[in-house]
């Protein structure tokens, strides 16, 4: 399996972020390329690639892009770098230690597309990433890049930041676009989909910051090269992002297809107790949660279903066996509950009441019946919403049910939780992280 | 800020003159990034600027916004509700933040957040009696891999946070 870093090459180099350094290493070139390709043979070329969405949905970029109408402008882009998810923290790193990379990426997707507006979308919780693209922004049009002749091309090009407020829902594409007019995240039905009728009702193209920092490189490489790091419909690499209970947690940058147990076993060294895995999350925390004894699987978008899970956002959380599962999952029907924007009945309603049940379960309460009525609760709300939240909300609960049956009958049979006051495990110490390769 | 009269829903014609002019002086470059006739696309900059020069996002505030963008106040007063960055009410001098999702508590951050609350002396939400700390729980920061993760006065994150990082933080708090 290649050992090519697409996205992780130049972190921890002095002054990676700024222009200078993207510059001495080669950055911008692929702008420059891309400027001398006719547009349809960029679109080509991301085609070939294999690229998929990074942000969880695995959707094929270059095919998305082929959604938009031909003769309606404007067109948008949207940025998305609302990254919420819970366990998920990749993109702020391309963004901390490489922002020229995304802001080439977007450059020339723009281009390859005919859009001279873009917004990156940066969830308010990121202070000091939204100024370091103000920064990288800055730099980028100063030195001619960006703004009304793209690096010196007849052509005009605005890119912006627009920060969040605190909403996970505003991950969510169209509610991002809401959120974005000014208005509360509140997710809009589909079709039409954003590439027909998107931002200010204009066609609008909506990628995450992994999926377009990945742009460059394929212009540079040919969508052939990249589509080789990877495996089948996934081409290259993957920013996988581990935490729980592993010893050296952190980004890794693997090819898409790379081995979950190996990951986790031999990248992040096992778990910190040194005790078995109990249970892993592979994709988010909305991802269907697997045993310890399940892991050994691609984390490839198509090769992960077999298994009955998703690999998502790439954000992976490890726990041991002295996690309590119910106690986990409380805390993950809570973050629904809390995040649910509250349009759709199913999940505003449902959410607090799984929520309610997992808690009424974790502290003794429970009675003979309820696991069963937790995943009563959870299919009646996935794929009755109007956007993913209430899927999102429903699979922690079945797969936790399912898979973890023994912990949730303990409860109710012993009333108590039988993990006492350690429910969330023995291995509390924080620990040093490793970040693409480097301690962090 | 004077107080809210419910009869009188946030008249944005009673907030001090020379924190309304920065405001306006404030919004003005933001307006820029947004085309001309879709200036309501700056509802949550002109919230957090709001907040940041009135102390908290309240209804004066939003109908100041609403007025500014040329939208209703309805419209400003769902997206202040709506995000949790916004303050419709004064909060503490300092507003502390912690992640309790799973991979900050599988660090330790539900029993860290059990000593904030008896070290300050309020409950999630509450604001300690001299109006110095605000605490409040919340949802992922995305600092899964550095956890726990604090996040202060919605500016600065402070990552695996220990009990004892955790006494130094609150000791700059002043």
């Amino acid at each position: 399996m290649s050992d090519v870093k697409v996205l992780t090459a130049r972190w921890g180099k002095k002054d990676s972020h700024t222009l200078a350094s993207y510059k001495a290493d080669g950055g911008y070139g692929a702008l420059e390329k891309a400027l001398s390709m006719p547009q349809p043979g960029i679109v080509e070329e991301v085609k070939i690639s294999n690229l998929r969405g990074r942000g969880g949905a695995g959707f094929a970029t270059g095919l998305k892009w082929t959604f938009l109408p031909k003769d309606i402008r404007p067109r948008y882009l949207c940025v998305n770098a609302d990254e919420s998810e819970p366990g998920t923290f990749k993109d702020r790193y391309i963004i901390e230690n490489d922002p020229h990379m995304l802001l080439e990426g977007i450059a020339i997707t723009c281009y390859a597309l005919d859009i001279h507006l873009a917004y990156i979308y940066i969830r308010g919780e990121f202070p000091k990433q939204a100024a370091a693209l103000e920064q990288a922004l800055a730099e980028a049009r100063e030195a001619g890049i960006i703004g009304k002749k793209l690096m010196g091309k007849d052509f005009d090009l605005e890119v912006h930041v627009h920060r969040g407020a605190g909403a996970y829902i505003c991950g969510e594409e169209s509610a991002l676009m809401e959120s974005l007019e000014g208005k509360k995240g509140y997710p809009r039905l589909k079709p039409p989909f954003p590439a027909v009728v998107g931002l200010w009702g204009k066609p609008t193209i909506i990628n995450n910051v992994e999926t377009l920092a990945n742009v460059p490189w394929i212009v540079k490489h040919g969508g052939a090269a990249f589509a080789a790091l990877g495996t089948g419909k996934s081409g290259g690499t993957r920013l996988f992002g581990v935490s729980g209970n592993v010893k050296r947690p952190g980004i890794y940058e693997k090819p898409v297809h790379y081995n979950l147990k190996k990951l986790i076993m031999e990248d992040c060294g096992g778990t910190a107790s040194g005790r078995p895995v109990k249970a892993v999350i592979p994709g988010g925390s909305s991802s269907p949660v697997l045993r310890g004894d399940e892991i050994d699987v691609s984390l490839e978008f198509d090769a992960i279903k077999a298994a009955g899970t998703m690999s998502g956002s790439g954000g992976v959380i490890v726990m041991d066996d002295s996690v309590c599962m119910v106690r986990v999952l409380s805390r993950v029907t809570k973050f629904y509950a809390e995040e649910s924007c509250g349009q759709c009945t199913p999940c505003r309603e449902g959410t607090p009441w799984m929520e309610s049940l997992c808690e009424k379960i974790e502290h003794g309460h429970g009675v003979p019946g309820d696991a069963d009525k937790l995943l009563d609760m959870a299919n009646h709300i996935g794929g009755f919403t109007i956007c993913a939240l209430g899927d999102a909300a429903s699979m922690p609960v079945q797969s936790f049910v399912k898979k973890f049956k023994d912990d949730f009958e303990r409860h109710i049979a012993e009333h108590r939780c039988p993990f006492g006051e350690g429910a969330w495990g023995v291995s509390q110490d924080s620990r040093e992280a490793v970040i693409g390769g480097m301690r962090a | 800020m004077p107080p809210h009269d419910p009869t009188k829903p946030g008249d944005w014609k009673d907030l001090p003159k020379d924190q309304v002019a920065r405001f306006d002086a404030a919004l003005a470059p933001v307006l820029q990034r947004y085309p001309p006739d879709k200036k309501e696309a700056a509802m949550i900059p002109a919230l957090r600027i709001g907040q940041e020069i009135f102390g908290h996002a309240g209804t004066a505030v939003q109908q100041l916004c609403a007025e500014r963008l040329g939208t209703s106040p309805a419209r400003a007063e769902e997206v202040a509700t709506f995000y949790v960055m916004f303050h419709t009410h004064p909060t503490g001098k300092h507003l502390l933040e912690i992640c309790t999702n799973v991979s900050c508590c599988l660090a330790g951050a539900d029993r860290m957040f059990e000593q904030l609350k008896r070290r300050l002396g309020v409950e999630n939400g509450g604001t300690t009696k001299d109006g110095r700390i605000t605490l409040r729980e919340v949802e992922c920061l995305g600092s899964c891999g550095t956890a726990p993760a604090v996040l202060v006065d919605e500016k600065v994150m402070e990552e695996r946070v220990s009990p004892q990082k955790l006494e130094t933080i609150l000791g700059g708090l002043q």
